[in-house]
């Protein structure tokens, strides 16, 4: 592997990472000797992550966004679906497994799990590029470069265990970890939910100098909304394993076209006391995943719910002329001839 | 719940099938003609052919496997080559008297492990604490046949207090409740009971002081439950591990008493085990590990169900 | 393979370092007294097996009939003799030897395969696991003496039988420690993170894996060497282990039965070895594990 920066081949213009119709569906143990049910995880997810930005993704917990992530670095083996990365298609003949793991890398929640304990913080930053075939030493040079690079001086960091650092600390050892090979794509799974609001704060600003010092790409997955909202270039909003809406980050929360964004959003704590809502924000729990509602699946929460929303599967569409080509929601009301009462008919 | 018990006696099915595979097998482990113990050694071939053939041994594997299994299925496990008796007769005799031995082993066992195990969980690390933490510690890891030997020799051969060995005088092998066989039962019951008292304890004194330590228990306390309140709480907590524990040690017992019944000529299964091992009288010794080991499985599985119902919270798989 | 090696000589020295995982366990161990002194003991036994025969004062092979059986004491036999007029403290050094080979290999070797059955297992997890796991619970269902007297009664007496046996008896249980353990650390974010790295399986056991199990494993077969020391003298305790005239101290008080009316404190001896082997062993391993056991 060359020192070199990763080669950039479709231009600016071709997506970095295409996904489709990436499907999941978990096996959980039945009754004795009935058949076997199945969580559907992830069913059917299309999005595109776009060279440079920032795609934020929000759910309430068990919507399938760490799924998702997983998903994308078959971690977990999808049952369906295609990842397209920068033009290649992933596996099948195209780019090989190993190669997309080098250009996209993850950073995890839990900050204290996702470091080997018996290893030294260098020697676990030092791991990946060592799989890739750097040499010991540089790779050793590099983890010294990176800890540096996310804050922490490595003649003292180096040789730590990670029971020797705080948890912000190891979450910049994991970011110089996922770093460590150069990546293209970033996936950040809650990777700064489980940690205090002041070092939050400074470990966001850390992926902010980062993206921009590196070209990166994010992928933003947490539940924490205004911290989306501050890291994110768009937003794609998923509930119950498919996606409800996406579209730019400024759309979204403010003209939110799905009724479960729009309910998302309305909850969010808001620093305005003159805007601060009273009314609650989305009735009930989500439904169970073993068997999902039928049609669109919010329509057992939805306020605005019409016998057509239990039978009738949306489509992710582009909202209407107001939003523009890149908003997109899974919604009746937003289909022409749907049969909904707001649906323009066609 | 239901389905928990249905799902537990299921899993036991394969269990079954592959002890009495193990069982069967032990017999072919064993170097040479399978025939070598029941042959005269100047046996003619035509007698070891016609052997053969009545012991079904020219039959391929599987097909000895079936009839042995269906054969034991139907209470028959074969004659024992050296008394020429029925295996099941002999075993299920000697199963009585390990049954007595092991019954009596694990009550004790039980009794001073529950006592040593309360006693140190209540009052951690006092002197209390320690003996009993000695005690489980010297009961797991005293080699009990040596134990049995020490206490022939003290109780026996210098004190001359109990016999030193058999079920009862003059040999008797049937067991009968009167004193002359309780004296002959005292000293290996005794040393059989190290084990499970060390283990009991153990366990018991971990559980005791974890369920202490807990949050509600704080909370009786500071809502003003009295000592007694708090014991009677702690009890319901512990007895279903405690049982557990209990018939766990029971199975081992059970099954591993060859040694002490050797030390005591004690007239069970272990004693028949040693028999059966050194006339290689191979289908007492195939007969006595299957019953001993579906005991085993069977006292596992009353054992989880047992505790299920006691404590719905644990449902092992 | 020059990959991964965390050397000193990759480390350039003005690195601070830390103390490592196994130096902080032994920082532990040190100041555990018990642990200590069974350790002591155990080292004690174990060069008292090596140098046997400088030490002994005696030839533990021959004795005189007509010194049979002398109390403690007596000149010439400071332990006494055994029932051939043998030397009871030269046979007992000796009998160090034999009986911790009994003891420990059993659990070196199941240690060895069942450690690599459980690994693999755990993380391979599927159908494999499946049917490892289920072979290994049809031996859990035989107490472990009763699997060990059956085995080796039906394989015939002998050393190496008896090593056979003992390692099938402690290969089911450590193999499920492993594999549990195995399992655990498999779902841990930083095996995912490894994988995610792109490296091979076999890379991510090694490093990653390995380091992290076997401690666990270790202290768990470490526990069952007094098991084995006990198990393994009473195989030949009931003439399934070591053939006479071998000195083993499970063999020697088997011999030594009849003696318990005439010289009990004598014949009682090798037992008392055992057990001293046996306790040693569980103290030093109960040390170990509460040096190992702490959050990291």
């Amino acid at each position: 592997m060359s020192a070199a920066a990763p080669l950039d081949r479709g231009g600016p213009a071709q997506p970095l990472l295409t996904v489709r119709g990436l499907v999941k569906h978990f096996a959980v143990k039945g009754s004795l000797f009935g058949a076997k049910a199945m969580v559907r995880a992830v069913d059917g997810v299309d999005f595109e992550i776009l060279k440079g930005e920032t795609l934020g993704v929000v759910g309430e917990s068990g919507c399938g966004k760490s799924t998702t992530a997983r998903l994308l670095m078959h971690l977990i083996e999808p049952d369906a679906g295609t990842l397209i990365f920068d033009g290649e298609t992933v596996g099948d003949g195209g780019l090989t497994m190993r190669e997309f793991r080098r250009q996209v890398q993850m950073v995890f929640q839990d900050s204290y799990a996702s470091l080997n304990p018996r290893l030294t913080v260098e020697a676990s930053i030092a791991f990946g590029p060592q799989v890739h075939g750097v040499q010991a030493r540089q790779a050793v040079d590099r983890a010294h470069g990176l800890l540096d690079r996310v804050g922490l001086d490595p003649s003292r960091f180096a040789g730590r265990y990670p029971h020797e650092l705080s948890g912000g600390q190891r979450q910049r050892v994991n970011i110089a970890r996922a770093l460590a090979l150069q990546p293209r794509l970033l996936i950040l799974d809650e990777a700064v939910s489980a940690l205090d609001k002041s070092v939050e704060a400074q470990v966001l600003n850390l992926l902010l100098d980062l993206k921009e010092e590196f070209g990166l790409t994010y992928l933003f997955i947490s539940h924490d909304l205004n911290v989306v909202r501050f890291m994110s270039d768009r937003v794609a909003v998923m509930y119950l394993g498919k996606m409800a809406e996406i579209g730019p980050a400024g759309a979204v929360f403010d003209k939110a076209a799905h009724p479960y964004s729009a309910a998302l959003t309305r909850s969010m704590p808001s620093m305005d006391p003159d805007h601060r809502t009273e009314e609650a924000p989305i009735a009930g729990d989500p439904p169970n995943p073993i068997n999902p509602p039928t049609g669109c699946r919010f329509h057992t929460r939805c306020t605005f719910a019409e016998s057509v929303c239990s039978t009738r599967v949306p489509a992710l569409d582009p909202v209407g002329p107001e939003g523009g080509p890149s908003h997109l929601a899974a919604c009746l009301m937003h289909e022409p001839g749907s049969g909904h009462s707001k649906a323009e008919a066609s | 719940m239901l389905v928990y018990l249905t799902k537990r006696i299921v899993y036991t099915i394969p269990i079954v099938v592959g002890v009495s595979l193990v069982c069967f097998l032990l017999v072919h482990l064993a170097p040479g003609d399978p025939l070598v113990s029941v042959l005269p050694p100047d046996a003619s071939e035509d007698l070891k052919q016609q052997l053969l053939i009545i012991y079904g041994f020219d039959r391929p594997y599987w097909e000895q496997f079936l009839r042995w299994v269906w054969r034991a299925l139907h209470g028959d496990l074969g004659n024992s080559i050296a008394s020429g008796r029925p295996v099941t007769t002999e075993v299920l005799r000697a199963v009585v008297n390990t049954l007595i031995l092991a019954t009596v082993a694990t009550v004790i066992g039980f009794f001073f492990g529950l006592l040593f195990g309360f006693v140190g969980g209540y009052y951690r690390e006092s002197w209390i604490d320690k003996t009993a933490s000695a005690l489980s510690v010297f009961g797991v890891s005293v080699p009990h046949y040596w134990l049995g030997m020490v206490l022939v020799i003290i109780f026996s051969s210098q004190l001359n207090w109990l016999p030193p060995t058999g079920a009862g005088p003059g040999g008797s092998g049937e067991w009968t409740p009167d004193w002359a066989h309780i004296r002959h039962l005292i000293l290996p019951a005794i040393t059989m009971s190290v084990i499970p008292m060390g283990i009991i304890a153990r366990t018991i004194r971990a559980l005791v002081a974890d369920i202490l330590s807990q949050d509600f228990v704080q909370a009786m306390r500071a809502k003003g439950l009295g000592e007694r309140g708090v014991f009677l709480h702690v009890v319901k907590n512990a007895a279903p591990t405690a049982l557990a524990v209990m018939g766990l040690q029971l199975g081992y017992l059970l099954g591993g008493s060859i040694l002490i019944e050797t030390v005591f000529s004690w007239p069970g299964t272990g004693f028949l085990l040693n028999a059966a091992i050194f006339q290689r009288d191979l289908p007492l010794l195939q007969g006595t590990i299957l019953v001993l080991a579906l005991f085993f499985v069977l006292l596992n599985l009353i054992v989880d169900l047992v505790q299920s119902l006691l404590d719905p919270r644990i449902q092992r798989s | 393979m020059a990959l991964l090696r965390f050397g000193a000589d990759a480390m350039p020295s003005a690195i601070e370092s830390s103390e490592g995982y196994w130096a902080s366990v032994w920082r532990r161990l040190r100041r555990d007294k018990v642990a200590m002194i069974a350790g002591a003991v155990v080292l004690a036994l174990i060069l008292m097996a090596v140098f046997a025969p400088y030490i002994v004062p005696a030839d533990p092979f021959s004795g005189r009939m007509l010194r049979r059986l002398r109390p403690i004491g007596t000149e010439g036999y400071p332990l006494g003799s055994d029932e051939l007029g043998r030397d009871m403290l030269s046979r007992l050094i000796y009998g160090a030897r034999m009986s911790l080979l009994m003891g420990v290999t059993p659990v070196i070797i199941a240690f060895g395969l069942g450690s690599t059955l459980g690994i693999v297992a755990g993380y391979l997890g599927g159908w494999f696991n499946t049917i490892a796991m289920r072979t290994i619970d049809i031996f859990y269902a035989f107490p472990s003496v009763l699997l060990a007297v059956a085995l080796s009664g039906a394989l015939g007496a002998g050393l190496t039988n008896a090593l056979v046996s003992l390692s099938v008896v402690f290969i089911p249980p450590i193999a499920r420690v492993a594999e549990s353990v195995t399992t655990q650390v498999r779902n841990r974010d930083y095996v995912e993170a490894a994988r995610a790295s792109g490296a091979p399986g076999f890379t991510i056991v090694r490093v990653h894996v390995l380091g992290n199990v076997l401690g666990p494993i270790f202290v768990y077969a470490t526990s069952l060497i007094s098991v084995s020391m006990i198990l393994a003298s009473g195989l030949s305790f009931l003439g399934l282990g070591v053939r006479p005239p071998e000195p083993e101290w499970g063999l020697m008080l088997n011999t030594l039965r009849t003696a318990i009316y005439t010289q009990p404190w004598v014949a009682a001896l090798p037992g008392a070895m055992i057990f001293i082997t046996s306790i040693s062993f569980n103290l030093l391993s109960d040390g170990l594990r509460s040096a190992m056991d702490v959050k990291q």
